[in-house]
């Protein structure tokens, strides 16, 4: 199930999923990670693609952000604080959903 | 059909991103505001093979294609749709089938699904059976039901796309209700664009200014109770807005599209456009026809603008607007589309929306989408519609279906 009530901003022990609408690949010809979906695509940057490849289901947020801070390490606190950014504006634009 | 609701965020940077293949003109169905050539009919060159099919979406994919519509017509009426979409998906392709639903059945579903299609658009006219099949001059209600059933039973992502005229546009609570039962994941209402047979029924088909913002207004009211449940596509008809639509991102900016018989056009309806050629797939290409061919270099960039649309601040957002249109009604491919309230030639917009709702004017009935419609318009120099004349005085001349 995936919740559809009124949203509330990430936790971290909240786990994300990609909308199952949505495809989500790495495109050689844009040298991106792009989503393809009914009518849109998206290119996305690589802090985007990071954290849209690890919405699995699995990882909890807390998990994401230990790892992105391992992958862009020196400013804990500003990656800490992208991802959960970055989540809220993905959820909301519907490419990821939260697991309930 | 890729729509003016269609989100890229990305910048083609020359790639024919969005790739429609419009496998054949025939169709059981005969709306009488459908987008293919009015005259479809006429004896042309053959439908391209498998073979060629594939040839196309391998060539497309090479110059960066991402997007696939599987569109006509009625594609399903192609038997060898399944082994395409099989192709497709090899190929890296997101497959959309867009349907009227018509020779839709279980066994194609699942041997659609089995081939990795990715999402199906099925149309929908009405939320009342007889109207439907009135509309459509066919029993086609209960089928497109059933069918939007089997496409959610089988975990396909839907859209619907409900076409939007003077019939319906009342219905647009009913036709939300329905999505909503149905568990429709995108609902587009499309207000119909005024080219082709929907501009041979223009008289009987706009709708009024009322009208759109009555159902827009339903349309806000249902996207507030139903929240992220289901994405809603309100496409607003440009006559009404004083401001062009986006043409496809510009001409030949990231659509390409290939006709049944192989022509390589930047828009469905780009072969309305008289004087141009459309060289097609049999005997160029498809990096030729993109990157190279005159046609598509036509109205690429702004040289070619008119003066008003070229020393305009919007000329980035809406690239002048429709090519089309302003063939259509001014009869010059490269003038500023009417619908524009800034082109000398907006008062034509407003004169139709006048004729159409003139008070005393005497209904006249539709003209069908049917082999004979199309001969006999093709006949008389209504190929899409002559310059100016916008094709609705062809309507007088031919042989209507019923309604
Ligand atoms: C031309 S049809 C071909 C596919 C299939 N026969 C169908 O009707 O779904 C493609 C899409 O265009 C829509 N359409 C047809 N005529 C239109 C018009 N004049 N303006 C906007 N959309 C139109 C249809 O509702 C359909 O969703
Ligand atoms: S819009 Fe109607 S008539 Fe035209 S191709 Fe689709 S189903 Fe057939
Ligand atoms: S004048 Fe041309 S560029 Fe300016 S808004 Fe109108 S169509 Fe667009």
């Amino acid at each position: 199930m995936t919740d559809i009530t009124a949203p509330s901003p990430p936790a971290a022990g909240d786990r994300y999923v990609l909308n199952p609408m949505y495809l989500f690949r790495w495109e050689p010809t844009q040298d991106a990670h792009v989503l393809l979906y009914p009518e849109g695509i998206v290119k996305l940057n690589q802090t985007a693609g990071d954290i849209i490849a690890r919405c699995d289901g699995h990882r909890t947020v807390a998990d994401l952000v230990g790892e992105l801070q391992q992958r862009y390490p020196g400013d804990d606190e500003r990656v800490t604080e992208g991802v959960y950014k970055f989540l809220e504006v993905f959820r909301a634009k519907g490419w990821i959903r939260r697991q309930a | 059909m890729p729509k003016d609701g269609s989100v890229v965020r990305l910048d083609g940077q020359g790639k024919p991103l969005w790739l429609v293949l419009e496998l054949t003109y025939r169709c059981p169905l005969k709306c009488p505001w459908c987008s293919n050539p009015v005259d479809y009919a006429r004896d042309g060159e053959a439908e391209l093979s498998t073979a060629e099919w594939k040839r196309v979406m391998r060539e497309g994919r090479e110059l960066g294609a991402l997007q696939l519509g599987f569109t006509g017509g009625e594609p399903l009426l192609r038997d060898d749709l399944e082994e395409l979409v099989a192709d497709a998906s090899a190929l890296g392709y997101y497959t959309n089938l867009i349907t009227s639903g018509v020779g839709l059945t279980e066994e194609r579903l699942a041997a659609l699904k089995a081939a990795g299609l990715n999402q199906i658009q099925l149309s929908l006219q009405s939320s009342d059976r007889e109207l439907t099949d009135t509309l459509v001059g066919a029993r086609a209600f209960d089928l497109k039901l059933k069918v939007a059933h089997q496409i959610k039973a089988q975990g396909f992502p839907m859209v619907l796309n409900v076409p939007v005229f003077r019939h319906n546009i009342g219905q647009v609570a009913d036709i939300l209700a329905l999505a909503e039962q149905i568990g429709v994941d995108y609902l587009e209402f499309a207000n119909i664009q005024y080219y082709n047979w929907a501009m041979v029924n223009r008289d009987e088909l706009l709708p009024t200014r009322e009208q759109i913002a009555a159902a827009e207004r339903e349309v806000q009211a249902a996207r507030e109770r139903l929240g992220d449940r289901m994405t809603i596509y309100f496409v607003i008809p440009d006559y009404y807005e004083g401001r062009p639509k986006a043409c496809m991102n510009g001409w030949g900016s990231i659509h390409l599209t290939i006709a049944p018989d192989g022509a390589a056009m930047p828009c469905q309806e780009a072969r309305i456009i008289q004087g141009l050629e459309f060289p097609t797939v049999r005997d160029n290409s498809l990096a030729w026809l993109w990157n190279e061919s005159p046609t598509f270099e036509k109205f690429r960039g702004d040289a070619w603008m008119s003066p008003t649309c070229r020393s305009c601040d919007e000329k980035e957002k809406d690239f002048g607007g429709c090519r089309c249109q302003a063939f259509l009604m001014t009869g010059d491919a490269a003038n500023t589309d009417p619908a524009c309230s800034r082109s000398p030639h907006h008062h034509l917009i407003g004169e139709a929306i006048a004729r159409a709702h003139a008070p005393g004017r005497k209904v006249q009935p539709l003209v069908m989408r049917n082999d004979g419609n199309s001969r006999r318009l093709a006949q008389g120099g209504q190929g899409g519609g002559g310059a100016g004349t916008g094709c609705g005085s062809g309507a007088a001349r031919v042989e209507v279906d019923h309604v």
